[in-house]
């Protein structure tokens, strides 16, 4: 059947959490009653990556990006749109500089610069249906490889293409590759690694959810070069709904005999099964994630043996990133001289960013690398919420550092986020603004690694847990110089001790925040004040009588009655009860509340 | 060893999910999972049955169970909450939100009201940052809430 419209409804993590699949529901049901059900086409697809504005819904082969949509909105796409051919204009976006409508999305800010690559069917296929991926050329790169190409002109083509591996060390894939290659044995083994721990990061999950049959084609393009038949994919358990799509594209690809025996009629066998984490950070690294599939703690070993010698049940493994393997497919198409004059000298191709926190444009993009932190937060992403002053990106999550003003406009890659004193980690961009306190975010960092380390070495176990407490005690106002000087002597002794990569990389947010806002951390030691006005113990709320209208909002907002006060006349906070939540701050529509 | 207590048909079921898995040590992550989806958390008794079972010591599936955030052995609540505390959420206000929770229903994190009513997790990271700060309470997900909306959601379930 050929439909003559089609109408994609995101069907990402995200935007389900806005009801998105009540808003199938309704389209679908407002289709049949006017008699359209088989002309149009209703799809949910993966993440269309402009989260801010969710749900989207987009409607081809027009074009039209319809934003925020609710499910009572289904009626007048179809009345509207599909019927009478109008646009519906108060559903499109807005660009917020010059005011107008834009109904196609290549033309918003947002989607300019990006270039999507491993996100190339995000957002344009049903992740549940195998034909459309195969559509969109899915699995000829699995047949040439299998068909026309040696393992080892499979490996020279990786290693060709200059890609590095996206979850957080950046080693060359190629090479990683040919090393599992070299070893001999009865069976090996191609891990899929799709623990994404990174708080705040959901890249890994959007492909998974949004095009899952390229993370199982690259597995099994990978298997064919290494000579391993078995794959598994290690996936948190917390993201039902990509475990769910792998699930069915599993199967799909089994009965459609792209995976199985004799795949494409050759000798090359090849299965993939899926193994759950248990919420443990630790277990991103891949020595903690084989012992975690072995059913064991998660806890790392000493390399070598890398995993390439002595990975899952003692034979040769072969450990991805799921961004990594989604790239494959498509260099494997294009060929590595394509993809490796995207990107800079050293780091080609593309990266993903799950861009959040104070920025307009919250989302998942995808850009070449080389683009500038500038261009990510301000062309794409909008610049900063409410029009708030920029203060600092993070990058690389729990292992990375924040970044500042002065470091705008340094290239994105590798090589040159290591040099400004942060990483590219997995692809977390945290966007902060002149309201975020930079020791406090030190210590909600060193909270999660303290919480994370799996306690195997001291350094880390003991030593992320003195680094806590000793950031702690300057949030609370009580430091001292010495504690600054202890801070940065026992990050050194960390980084340079501690057994795997975890451990290695936590004082890295400590030692940017220091280098970066040395100034913030001399305030809350000398001056006993947080400029940012977020560490509660440094804080006292009060209300300007000058500034005071007495409407009571905020009295009606204090969730514990501290403030008093007639109608129309000034209120007080009572300091004694008061628990310095801010709702007070938050409500007050004449500023009168401020902290000292 | 002691006495089990558990409903003989949950001890049943528990041999069985073993079997499932061939009994085998190397499974006990899976059997874990379901064993918890099973009875809803992991009590000391439902170890030792695994654990004989799969013929290992009951450290070691103790062992594994306190390792992984994910298992749990203490009974959910009947509205589990579940408070993001990813980077995201943190910067757009998640504490502020989580200490409401915790300063009206009188618990902290990791804890169950007496009544069985709200248990209040901080989990990190569910991937809809767009909505930060997110709360989820059993599947249901609020989205930008803010700590004056917690006393109102919290009222949706009397």
């Amino acid at each position: 059947m050929s439909y003559k419209m089609h109408i994609l409804v995101c069907g990402g993590t995200g935007c389900r959490a806005s009801a998105s699949h009540q808003i199938i529901t309704r389209l679908e049901e407002c289709l049949k009653e006017k008699n359209l059900e088989d002309e149009v086409q209703v799809i949910a697809t993966g993440c269309f990556g402009f989260c801010e504005k969710g749900p989207i819904v987009k409607v081809m082969p027009d074009n039209t990006f319809y934003v925020q949509v609710k499910p009572d909105d289904a009626e007048e796409i179809v009345n509207e749109h599909v019927i009478k051919g109008r646009k519906v204009e108060r559903l499109l976006y807005k660009d917020p500089e010059k005011k107008e409508a834009v109904s196609d999305s290549k033309h918003m800010g947002f989607y300019k610069k990006q270039l999507r690559i491993a996100l190339r069917n995000c957002g344009f296929i049903d992740p549940e249906n195998i034909e459309e991926y195969i559509a969109r050329e899915g699995y000829s790169a699995l047949a040439k490889c299998i068909t026309k190409m040696k393992p080892e002109e499979v490996i020279n083509e990786i290693k060709l293409s200059g890609l590095r591996g996206r979850g957080g060390g950046g080693f060359p894939t190629g090479l990683k590759w040919e090393f599992a290659s070299k070893y001999q044995a009865d069976q090996k083994y191609v891990v899929c690694n799709a623990d994404e721990g990174d708080p705040g990061a959901f890249m890994d999950r959007s492909i998974m959810e949004g095009d899952p049959h390229s993370v199982i084609e690259a597995m099994a393009i990978c298997g064919y070069s290494i000579g391993a038949t078995k794959g598994l994919v290690y996936i948190r358990a917390e993201y039902p709904l990509a475990i769910q799509r792998l699930k069915t594209a599993i199967h799909q690809a089994e009965e459609f005999g792209l995976l199985g025996e004799n795949i494409f009629g050759s000798n090359f066998s090849f299965n993939i099964e899926l193994r759950y984490g248990a919420g443990a950070f630790v277990c991103g690294e891949e020595t903690a994630l084989i012992h975690s599939m072995e059913g064991h703690r998660g806890e790392p070993t000493m390399k070598p043996p890398f995993p390439a010698e002595s990975g899952y049940l003692n034979r040769p493994t072969n450990v991805n990133n799921v961004e990594t393997l989604a790239n494959i497919p498509a260099i494997i198409i294009k060929g590595a001289n394509w993809f490796n004059k995207i990107g800079t000298e050293r780091s080609k191709g593309t990266k993903v960013f799950a861009l959040a926190g104070k920025i307009n444009n919250v989302g998942l993009i995808e850009v070449p690398m080389g683009t500038t932190l500038r261009e990510v937060i301000y062309e794409i992403g909008g610049g900063i919420k409410n029009g708030k002053k920029f203060k600092a990106v993070q990058t690389g999550g729990p292992s990375g550092g924040c970044l500042t003003e002065k470091h705008l406009d340094v290239p994105i890659d590798f090589d040159n986020l290591l040099a400004s004193g942060s990483m590219m980690g997995s692809g977390g961009m945290i966007v902060m603004d002149e309201d975020d306190c930079m020791v406090s975010v030190a210590k909600f960092y060193l909270e999660f690694t303290v919480e994370e380390s799996c306690g195997k070495c001291t350094p880390c176990r003991i030593g992320n847990k003195r680094l806590h407490e000793t950031l702690d005690k300057i949030t609370q106002g009580k430091g001292t110089m010495e504690d600054l000087e202890t801070l940065k002597n026992l990050s050194r002794v960390i980084k340079d001790t501690a057994l795997c990569g975890l451990g290695q990389t936590s004082p890295n947010p400590v030692l940017s925040t220091i280098d970066n806002f040395y100034d913030e951390y001399l305030a809350h030691i000398k001056d006993k004040k947080c400029p940012a006005g977020q560490c509660k113990a440094l804080l006292m709320f009060h209300i300007d009588p000058e500034l005071c209208i007495g409407c009571g909002l905020c009295a009606r907002n204090c969730p514990v009655d501290a403030i008093v006060g007639e109608r129309k006349e000034p209120h007080f906070i009572n300091t004694a009860k008061c628990i310095k939540c801010g709702a007070c701050m938050e409500k007050c529509k004449f500023k009168a509340v401020s902290t000292r | 060893m002691t006495q089990i207590t558990l409903a003989k048909c949950k001890v049943d079921q528990l041999v069985k999910l073993c079997e499932e898995f061939g009994n085998q040590p190397g499974e006990l992550i899976n059997i874990l999972h379901k064993a918890q989806g099973l009875i809803g958390y992991l009590p000391r008794e439902v170890q030792e049955v695994i654990a004989r079972q799969l013929n290992i010591p009951v450290s070691k599936v103790y062992g594994v169970v306190t390792f992984y955030s994910f298992f749990s052995m203490t009974p959910k609540g009947e509205y589990p909450i579940s408070v993001c505390m990813g980077t995201a959420c943190y910067v757009r206000g998640a504490e502020k939100v989580l200490d409401e929770f915790k300063r009206i229903l009188k618990v902290n994190v990791g804890e169950t009201t007496p009544d069985g009513k709200f248990s209040l997790t901080s989990l990190r990271c569910v991937g809809a940052c767009g909505l930060a700060p997110v709360v989820l309470i059993g599947e249901k997900v609020y989205g930008r809430v803010t700590p004056g909306e917690v006393e109102k959601i919290l009222k949706e379930f009397e």
